[in-house]
């Protein structure tokens, strides 16, 4: 059994932190994992995917359409840009913020409207949230990675609560901890 | 003891128990970690070069002092390197050397998609491929002792989705390899016509004796099936997305050692099975040989050869159905990558942009420059051609082309591979305008220094090459330095410099907006009342303006505060957040 994670987000959004926590969680707890990332020029605002798999053995670092169990996702659009990795059903956590791609910024594309409903219709479960407000009440728009993270730990029952703030503890530098700490919970208690 | 690591930094784990003394390197993507989590070792002596040749070459040098050594570099940087390389091959080494090349299928940050395993058989070296991270741990560890007991290089080929995934890697101690002796020996290293013709029989001796090597090594390595209906040859990463799909069912022949390879291993496997099949990424290059051995095999017939490979596709193309997924949202807009907010990098672009200059680029963020709506940039190819091609285009053309034709190129890449270009127009004097975007830093791989910045790959305080001293001593007498922040000043000086008959060098100067010692200027904002809708400020593709409600607005959370917008606005929109007109 093997879980299949995607994080998906626009490049400079913090989604190496966020697959750096959920490995680590899932490697301390016994897991055989794989996290693959991309690097490079997509980090400069582009569209950025990072996979996180977990399970008994993993071959393929990499998630393929229909595979995903969960997609969480740092921004709209780019939720609703990957659903089709997901299985039908799967779950879907995403931050309700929105950012203008370049098309939109640059007038020869609209931002779309309704995409929550879209991605349901698609087949996909929709958990949207503001984490980026919940971030600036935990002290920093920085964290909406961890927020987005206290969030998801919700549906991964394997994963203990204190096992995820052992991994936050691991993952984030001593001076930010306490604000990361904050947002994790801020995360995990939001509704 | 385990730790959950990126493929580039067990390269680097590799490196330190492998005992390896040296490392110098030029960062391209996906090769960059390997020195940069190598530098965290104090054992190992690391540095970034000005570019592989001399990366390659460096390391050469070290082994031949008798110190196990490195160089990484990703596959376009293995052509910069290609001269060494080949006779490398024929002196052999020291000390072991090993040489990673790092290949990006599928394209994620790189401007052609070639097969580095070419250059393994092209310059008859043996090349190791690993498939995870603990391989490519325990892969470099071996590739020293290969390189020691056949005297000579060793490549590891890397592929993105293997060099940027992290999966479990077991560590182990430092082994403790002394010095051997550098011992002056021309008929090996001094590799005039009648040493290297002694040479390169040993070089074909070598490959003879490595293909026994590769018939025994545990690198190639048969794992069983359940059924002999089809087995399948593979390597690298395509070995997972074998065992993904199928798991132990079909035999598989996961191949190690990509050059030389096997042959009686590769016979008695094809023989055992009624259907071989071939799974590579890229080039047919296993394919090739099992053809070679006279084998049936099924590969480039049903896969491609273009673009990197998922377990989605190899079981699309073996016949199995797709999964069931989630229906795509059709018709959203894409998101391509864009210069950042505040990037120095734009303000000349949008120069050259509204001066309707023809732009010859180059490799690394500033390519950037070539997207809407900016549209700046010509042309790109490799390291350097920027330069050396303006020279070739102006020669073509003469005076219509030097006064509307510039270069434009970065301070990292100037270093590397443009200072001969320049040298070719100071020597055989076109009227070029070259124009280097000293961001002073290397910016696309992840904020590498270079010889420019005055710091080392390690932070610490290095040599500095003054550009301008430099460019001038070159032969160049119209430098001048600008602040692309300045669109006036900027402007100015573009049109004066295609407008001199000579050749000149304009400096746009502003350290990369990313950098941490670099301060971020207040937001500003747009007055609403004042915004007459131009979208003039839309021109500069700036992340941080968008165009809402009839009116320019800024996005204050993105906003860098480098004003330049502000400059374009006939109208005086823009203001601070108090509401203040912008000074500057």
């Amino acid at each position: 059994m093997v879980t299949s994670i995607m994080i998906v987000g626009v490049g400079g959004q913090g989604s190496l932190l966020a697959s750096k926590l959920l490995g680590r969680a899932a490697m301390d707890k016994g897991y055989d994992v794989k996290v693959s990332e991309v690097h490079g020029m997509s980090q400069r605002g582009g569209s950025v995917v990072t996979y996180v798999k977990f399970g008994d053995k993993v071959n393929s670092p990499i998630i393929d359409k229909g595979e995903a169990d969960y997609i969480i996702s740092f921004e709209l659009l780019e939720a609703a840009r990957y659903v089709q990795f997901l299985k039908p059903g799967g779950q879907i956590v995403t931050n309700s913020q929105q950012i203008d791609p370049m098309p939109v910024i640059a007038g020869t594309a609209e931002y779309p409207t309704g995409l929550i409903e879209k991605m349901e219709a698609a087949g996909a479960k929709v958990d949207a949230i503001d984490a980026l407000t919940i971030a600036e009440q935990a002290g920093s728009s920085k964290a909406t990675n961890i927020v987005l993270m206290g969030v998801f730990s919700k549906y991964i029952s394997e994963i203990s609560k204190e096992e995820w703030v052992k991994a936050v503890e691991a993952s984030v530098p001593a001076k930010f901890l306490e604000l990361n700490m904050k947002a994790f919970e801020m995360g995990l208690a939001a509704e | 003891m385990k730790e959950l690591m990126l493929g580039n930094k067990a390269v680097a784990r590799g490196l330190y128990e492998a005992g390896v003394a040296v490392a110098s390197s030029y960062p391209g993507t996906p090769s960059t970690e390997t020195t940069e989590e190598a530098a965290k070792f104090e054992e190992i002596y690391c540095e970034w070069a000005p570019n592989e040749k001399v990366a390659m070459e460096t390391a050469f040098g070290a082994s031949r002092a008798g110190k196990r050594s490195y160089c990484a570099m990703k596959h376009v940087g293995l052509n910069v390197a290609a001269d060494p390389l080949f006779t490398m091959s024929y002196t052999g080494v020291n000390a072991g050397m090993v040489i990673l090349v790092a290949d990006d299928p599928g394209m994620h940050s790189s401007q052609n998609e070639q097969d580095s395993r070419h250059y393994a058989i092209a310059a008859k070296m043996p090349m190791l491929e690993p498939a995870d991270s603990q391989e490519a741990k325990d892969f470099v560890i071996e590739a020293y002792d290969i390189s020691e007991q056949f005297d000579t290089p060793v490549l590891i080929k890397m592929c993105t989705r293997v060099a940027h995934s992290q999966s479990v890697v077991e560590l182990g101690e430092r082994a403790d390899i002394p010095v051997k002796p550098y011992v002056k020996d021309a008929g090996k290293y001094v590799m005039v016509p009648a040493n290297a013709k002694r040479r390169h029989p040993i070089v074909e001796e070598r490959t003879r004796k490595l293909v026994a090597f590769a018939e025994e090594s545990s690198l190639n390595r048969v794992e069983e099936g359940t059924d002999n209906s089809m087995g399948i040859i593979t390597s690298s990463t395509s070995y997972q997305y074998v065992k993904e799909v199928f798991g132990d069912k079909y035999p598989v022949l996961k191949i190690g050692l990509i050059n030389p390879l096997p042959e009686q291993k590769i016979k008695d496997f094809a023989a055992k099975v009624d259907k071989l099949v071939v799974v590579e990424e890229l080039d047919p290059i296993i394919e090739t040989h099992c053809k070679t051995l006279g084998l049936e095999v099924t590969g480039k017939d049903i896969f491609p050869l273009i673009d990197e490979f998922s377990q989605g596709l190899i079981a699309t193309k073996l016949g199995l159905p797709e999964k069931p997924a989630c229906k795509p949202i059709e018709g959203l807009p894409g998101r391509p990558p864009a210069m950042c907010a505040g990037c120095p990098h734009r303000g000349m672009f949008y120069v050259l942009s509204k001066n309707k200059i023809t732009v010859m680029g180059d490799i690394g963020c500033y390519t950037l420059g070539a997207t809407p709506p900016l549209c700046a940039i010509d042309t790109t190819e490799c390291m350097g051609a920027s330069i050396s091609s303006l020279h070739g285009f102006n020669t073509a053309l003469g005076a219509d082309a030097e006064k509307n034709t510039v270069a434009v190129i970065g301070d990292s890449t100037f270093m590397h591979s443009g200072m001969t270009g320049l040298a070719n127009i100071a020597y055989n004097q076109t009227n070029s305008t070259v124009i280097i975007l000293d961001n002073s830093i290397t910016g696309m791989t992840g904020h590498q220094q270079n010889p420019t910045t005055g710091f080392n790959l390690r932070g610490d305080p290095a040599g500095k090459i003054d550009l301008e001293a430099l460019v001038r001593a070159m032969g160049i007498n119209r430098v001048r330095v600008v602040d692309p922040y300045n669109l006036a000043e900027a402007e100015q000086a573009v049109k004066e410099e295609l407008a001199a008959e000579e050749p000149s060098v304009i400096i746009s100067r502003r350290p990369c907006a990313l950098l941490k010692k670099v301060k971020r200027g207040e937001p500003i904002q747009v007055n609403p009342d004042k915004c007459k809708s131009c979208k003039a400020c839309m021109k500069l593709g700036c992340p941080a303006i968008s165009f809402k409600d009839g009116h320019a607005k800024v996005d204050v959370t993105q906003c860098f505060g480098c004003k330049v917008c502000s400059e374009l606005c006939k109208f005086g929109a823009f203001e601070t957040l108090n509401g203040e007109a912008i000074t500057w």
